[in-house]
């Protein structure tokens, strides 16, 4: 097996991205009230470095608080303790540094695809808004379908919109939510390789939650487990592949099976 | 081949239209068949003596009765004067509604400083407030536009207020990730969102808007279809009486129409639903 527990080495982050800060997540706790009235536990004491231009994938079961963590990250949850800092700022509240990725599209029905993505520069000036829309639309792919509305792409379409808008105001991490995870499959991987392409040529630090340990391993250059209630951080990985990763590789099918013997209890 | 020989055919089952007239003609029939098989029972039962003129006068005795009416200009007279108090009472009401029916979605405070009120007057029928009305305003058109406004005010104030408070949760966290100043979120995403529910409020409004100046009408006015229903029952004229309901229904159906166009205009982003086996 070729993952290596990891402590605190920052994994194999791209040059070009030396300038941009570290992500830091410092002891997070959060916990909120279940259906019964008892406290759950959905993180605690979570601390995990995303050194700039990294990919790292946060896997669990369902309602493991993967989720829970990407929102406070993005800040639009609040941890109940801890801190999450981008290189010395510490963050506070949702800002545009940080562009997340739902796993619903989110595009606004009533608006063109150009529109969608222009939503996100309303900090720039108007003049200079076109230019980026045109830049990240051919990013993804999807010049062409720039005057469309939402209804009229398909999911996968919608889902490489919503990444072109998440990247427009340049922000330092993208964090993305189950991002495939109301795809088929077929699109699913497609998907997964354009997310490849787009951060290649955006190198930006990436967060990617999900709950398939394939998607986890094809993706991520590390990969963070966490733990059930209370969501814990099991295990953080260094995924040594090499790029491009082959799904049907021995040593990828490998490092598949024994991620799931390791954590989710699957019988060989 | 004269109409008449090919009727001959037709009926030895020997000739058939064309595939694209027949559909012209299904589709005629699907849509207008139903008013006109009614019409022509009524007019069956009328000429077979079945239904007392005096109650019920036949279609084609009512198609003259509007011609007469059309030619004297007695009809267009009433129908613009009720036309012209359903658009001031209803533009008043829509104008005021929608504003309102926005602040009030916005701004909890005041939605709690006004809810009681609203609750309170907004079981009250328009006709109800017809005297009043007249008390204060006179016979004069002020009295019809007050309780035209008031018929068409609260449902489009009541849809507006839901429209706004049903923004989509996931679309106020997307804006919040995204740092959408406040007024931008209530433009680009807000009201947009709820225009669909605001335009419902304002045909429902509309139509309220038509009873309501037949109801003041009825009560107190010198013009109008209302006042043409009214003097239909007074010189006991049925077919005054159904004219007037027929150019209800027309105007009715042509003021909605128009709104209906509208709305397609402004929410050309909606893949509607239009029932099952619609194209």
């Amino acid at each position: 097996m070729t993952a290596t527990l990891l402590a605190g080495r920052p994994a194999a982050a791209d040059a070009g991205a030396a300038t941009a800060p570290t992500l830091r997540v410092k002891e997070l706790s959060k916990s909120y009230a279940g259906a019964d009235g008892a406290a759950v536990h959905a993180l605690e004491h979570i601390t995990l470095d995303f050194p700039a231009g990294s990919v790292t994938s946060i896997v669990g079961a369902s309602g493991c608080g993967k989720s829970t963590l990407l929102k406070i990250i993005a800040g639009l949850e609040q941890g109940d303790a801890g801190e999450v800092a981008l290189g010395e700022e510490r963050l506070a509240g949702a800002r545009l540094n940080r562009g997340i990725v739902f796993q619903d599209h989110r595009l606004l029905p009533w608006m063109t695809v150009e529109q969608n993505v222009e939503l996100a520069l309303h900090r720039v000036e108007p003049a200079a808004r076109r230019a980026i829309v045109d830049e990240k639309l051919e990013l993804v792919g999807l010049r062409a379908f720039r005057t469309a509305y939402p209804h009229q792409l398909s999911g996968g379409m919608a889902q490489r919109v919503a990444i072109a808008r998440a990247l427009a105001h340049r922000p330092s991490v993208l964090l993305l939510d189950e991002p495939f995870g109301a795809l088929d499959a077929m699109t699913r991987l497609q998907l997964q390789d354009e997310l490849l392409r787009i951060r290649q040529s955006e190198r930006i630090t990436t967060i990617l939650v999900t709950h398939d340990i394939e998607e986890a391993l094809y993706l991520g250059d590390r990969i963070a487990v966490l733990t059930n209630r209370p969501g814990r951080l099991a295990a953080l990985l260094d995924v040594d592949l090499p790029r491009p990763r082959g799904r049907g590789d021995p040593a990828f099918a490998a490092m598949r099976l024994s991620l799931y013997e390791r954590f989710f209890h699957v019988e060989k | 081949m004269s109409t008449n020989q090919i009727a001959k055919l037709a009926l030895r089952g020997e000739y058939a239209l064309p595939a694209r007239a027949r559909r012209l003609l299904l589709a005629f029939l699907h849509r207008f068949g139903l008013p006109l098989a009614l019409i022509a029972l009524w007019q069956l039962l009328s000429g077979a003596g079945f239904i007392s003129p005096a109650l019920l006068p036949s279609p084609l005795y009512v198609a003259e009765t509007v011609v007469y009416l059309l030619d004297s200009g007695d009809l267009w007279r009433h129908v613009s004067a009720s036309g012209q108090r359903v658009i001031q009472g209803y533009l008043l009401a829509a104008l005021l509604a929608v504003a309102l029916g926005i602040a009030i979605g916005i701004f909890h405070s005041l939605d709690r400083f006004v809810d009681l009120l609203i609750q309170i007057l907004k079981p009250v029928p328009p006709i109800a407030w017809i005297p009043l009305a007249i008390l204060w305003f006179g016979i004069d058109e002020g009295a019809k536009i007050f309780i035209i406004a008031l018929g068409a005010f609260f449902p489009i104030l009541v849809s507006t207020v839901d429209a706004i408070r049903q923004t989509d949760k996931r679309y106020v966290e997307l804006a919040r990730a995204l740092e959408l100043p406040r007024r931008l979120f209530i433009l680009k995403i807000m009201l947009p969102g709820a225009l669909p529910q605001v335009m419902s409020g304002l045909r429902l409004g509309l139509a309220l808007a038509w009873m309501c100046v037949v109801a003041a009408e009825l009560i107190a006015a010198s013009s109008g279809i209302g006042f043409l229903i009214m003097d239909g029952r007074a010189v006991s004229q049925a077919d005054l009486v159904l004219a007037g309901m027929l150019a209800l229904g027309v105007l009715g159906k042509i003021t909605d129409d128009a709104l209906r166009y509208l709305e397609r205009r402004l929410i050309r982003w909606r893949s509607q639903f239009n029932g099952l086996g619609a194209a």
